[in-house]
């Protein structure tokens, strides 16, 4: 159960080796978290991330979760569930893919889509359901700024997570008063293996930055939240931003 | 909550409105019904409820059954010659005072608020201001009517394993359905007061170690924001209830009467942070400054003295959205250095605790979750949006348990589960018994789910 504070006790991570997911983990085991599921694809890179926390002081487990394999979440996730109460989803997987291959080759734009739009869909419905029936739990989905005006640098990406974010807002209202908090993390350039090697944007930040701002939100029960703060007043200006400037802006 | 007896899902948070979970609440009249509802409970179980006013998560149950007891509320029958009651354990004390008070009798131990069911007086084992004299409520309890996870009624009597784990065993145990009370026999709904004040904490316990024992009632307000030489600073209340002939003539007619005052609600959605350090600060200036030195023998009603916030409606709201946290814990006779040094971080720490007191508890009851043991007794409030508040309380409660206290758990909302079996050491004995009455833990709450009770 999560406590006064909306601290969980157990934690599942869907894409369990997430740079940001792992701050997160890392943070709540600090404080309250003691059981951890990590979902994702089986690899050494999986199995490591559990054992890190592991060293942190949590039980961890992992889970075999493909986001490409929609058909398989209900099994997959739901044996998490029937374990035992999971206090919070955090939904981090995600890829950037490659804007320019992915012009030129859609098969795999299409998978950027069907990774960070139409396998987080599926999880986050079967996460939710799973919730609405403990009756508690918080869901914490990561979106991005790049999902908030589309960019020439990386609009496939950035389309995907405007799908998600506004598919997060609208089950955030679905699930309003039934006991079930929905949280959108709204990240600007985070410093991740997901980043590594990309020019920095300006406003550049960290996972632990991100993990600080969810230990936040879960406290006063956001509904949103952005990383680092400021850009919430940044987005709002540019989305007023003319087409033909903002096409000019070095973003 | 509902009216209804048909189950509605609604989200329920404690009185301190922090970690809402959504239930089926359920509004029994009868014991059959509320037995049915017993029988019906699915795998998420359910807990029985009062009227909500544990701070923490106590009378909640997220995707399970939560049996609003409210509306099993008779009084059966009043001994008025040797002062029992026996009523459901739906009835408020507010109602037993309407009743009782007319009668010549008060309750045996009232908490800050009248607005609490017997049952959850019970389940909580309260305590009042007078414990130093009169323990906590089950000890006036002379045998209870308890609803198992079978479906089944018992009668519990004191003394026995079942009774110790019901009284402070949070609900965990079955629903109470009703109770006998031994009551406290009065001349004056009006009590006699005595106010002092002490400049700082070891003055404070000495004055309520030297001369507690004079009256029935003895609590003190504590100053959470005073420093240096003023820490702990504090004003004792003491009184007893009033003789006839202490009263003016107008008073005598009816000296009995049982009178409240009700001021307009406070407002839904106030903002956070209201109750900042500056505002407490002052306040705790004022309330020390206006308060005599000492002065005894001022009349005040039963309302005004124990319950002045039941006139504010809603008065938890003032903490805004995200509520706040009841922060009660005791630590036993001898470890007085453990709790100067529990009041010293909090003052440094320059808290806005609103309000915070400090009493000296007497013996402890035989319930094994029951909270009181002899020794002192610090309870104050803080907003839940404090930062690093979470963090800094763990601390404290190190400090507690390493003196061998405890927490309260009908306050708690937020302490760490491993902390716990060395704060009730009889927890081993109280989740056996509940393995055994409850194999498939029918009697759940998010207090059990957080706290593994
Ligand atoms: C302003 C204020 C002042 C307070 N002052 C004090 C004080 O001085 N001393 C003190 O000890 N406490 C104090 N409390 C706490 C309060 O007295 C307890 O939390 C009490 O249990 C509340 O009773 P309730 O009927 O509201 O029960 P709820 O809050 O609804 O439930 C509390 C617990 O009792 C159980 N319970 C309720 N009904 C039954 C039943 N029929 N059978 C079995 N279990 C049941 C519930 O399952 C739950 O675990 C105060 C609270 C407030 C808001
Ligand atoms: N970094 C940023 O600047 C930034 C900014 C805003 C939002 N975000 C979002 O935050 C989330 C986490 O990002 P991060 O920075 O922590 O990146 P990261 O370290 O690269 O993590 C991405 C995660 O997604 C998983 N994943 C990818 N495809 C998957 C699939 N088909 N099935 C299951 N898991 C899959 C990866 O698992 P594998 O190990 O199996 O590949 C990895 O765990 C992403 O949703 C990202 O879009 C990131």
């Amino acid at each position: 159960m999560k406590d006064a504070f909306g601290l969980p006790q157990s934690l599942l991570v869907l894409g369990g080796t997430s740079e940001i997911a792992l701050a997160t983990a890392r943070r709540l085991i600090a404080r309250r978290t003691r059981t951890v599921w990590l979902a994702g694809r089986p690899s050494p890179a999986l199995e490591q991330a559990a054992e890190q926390l592991r060293g942190h002081g949590a039980d961890v487990h992992t889970v075999a979760f493909d986001a490409l394999d929609p058909d398989s979440h209900e099994t997959a996730l739901g044996k998490v569930f029937a374990e035992s109460d999971v206090d919070m989803v955090l939904l981090a997987f995600g890829i950037l893919g490659d804007q320019a291959r992915d012009e030129r080759e859609p098969a795999w734009a299409v998978r950027v889509a069907q990774t960070n739009y139409t396998g987080a869909v599926s999880a986050a419905l079967v996460s939710a359901r799973a919730l609405q029936t403990q009756g508690h739990g918080s869901l914490v989905v990561l979106s991005s700024t790049a999902g908030e005006r589309a960019r020439r640098s990386d609009f496939i990406y950035g389309s995907s997570k405007a799908g998600l974010d506004v598919f997060t807002q609208g089950l955030g209202d679905a699930l309003y008063g039934t006991g079930v908090h929905v949280m959108l993390v709204r990240a600007g350039f985070v410093r991740s293996k997901m980043t590594a090697g990309l020019e920095e944007t300006p406003l550049a930040t960290t996972p632990e930055a991100v993990a600080t701002a969810v230990e936040l939100g879960l406290r006063r029960r956001s509904e949103t939240v952005w990383v680092p703060g400021t850009l919430r007043v940044v987005m709002s200006a540019l989305r007023h931003v003319p087409r033909g400037l903002f096409r000019r802006l070095p973003l | 909550m509902s009216a209804d007896t048909a189950p509605v899902t609604v989200t329920v948070t404690g009185w301190g409105l922090t970690a809402p979970t959504a239930a089926h609440v359920i509004r029994p009249r009868t014991y059959e019904e509320a037995a049915a509802a017993v029988r019906a409970c699915g795998v998420r179980g359910g807990i029985p409820r009062g009227l909500g006013r544990a701070y923490g998560d106590a009378a909640q149950n997220a995707g399970g059954a939560v049996l609003d007891m409210t509306g099993v509320d008779r009084i059966h029958a009043i001994d008025a010659d040797g002062g029992t009651v026996l009523c459901d354990a739906g009835v408020s004390l507010h109602r037993l005072m309407e009743v009782l008070l007319p009668l010549g009798w008060f309750v045996p131990v009232t908490p800050g608020t009248r607005h609490v069911t017997v049952g959850g007086a019970i389940g909580a084992d309260i305590h009042g201001r007078n414990h130093h004299v009169s323990g906590s409520f089950s000890r006036h309890v002379l045998s209870l009517e308890l609803l198992t996870a079978d479906g089944g009624i018992r009668t519990v009597s004191r003394g026995t394993p079942l009774f110790d784990a019901t009284t402070g065993g949070m609900g965990l145990t079955g629903v109470i359905l009703t109770a006998t009370v031994r009551l406290l026999p009065v001349e004056t709904s009006l009590l006699s007061v005595a106010t002092e004040r002490a400049t700082d904490l070891d003055d404070l316990m000495a004055r309520l170690t030297a001369t507690d024992h004079r009256h029935r009632y003895s609590v003190a307000w504590i100053d959470l924001l005073a420093r240096g030489a003023a820490t702990g600073r504090a004003v004792l209340t003491r009184a007893d209830h009033a003789p006839l002939d202490a009263l003016p003539a107008r008073a005598r007619r009816a000296p009995l009467a049982f009178r409240t005052l009700q001021f307009p609600p406070v407002p839904a959605h106030l903002p956070q942070g209201l109750l900042g350090r500056t505002t407490v600060g002052l306040f705790n200036e004022l309330r020390y400054r206006t308060a005599p030195r000492a002065r005894t023998g001022r009349l005040q009603r039963i309302s005004t003295l124990f319950h002045p916030l039941d006139g504010v409606p809603h008065w938890n709201r003032v903490h805004g959205r995200g509520g706040f946290v009841h922060y009660q814990v005791v630590v036993g006779r001898g470890q007085e250095d453990a709790l100067r040094r529990i009041v010293r971080r909090i003052s440094a720490r320059r808290c806005p605790a609103f309000p915070a007191v400090l009493k000296r508890f007497g013996e402890a009851a035989p319930g094994w979750l029951s909270f009181p043991v002899p020794g002192w007794t610090l309870a104050l409030d803080l907003p839940a949006g404090l930062p690093g508040l979470g963090a800094f309380l763990d601390e404290l409660d190190e400090e507690v348990a390493t003196a061998g206290g405890r927490v309260h758990l009908a306050k708690d909302s937020r302490v760490r589960p491993e902390l716990l079996a060395a704060m009730y050491p009889r927890l081993d004995d109280f989740r056996a018994l509940r393995a055994e009455l409850d194999p498939r833990a029918v009697f759940t709450s998010d207090l059990s789910r957080r706290l593994a009770l």
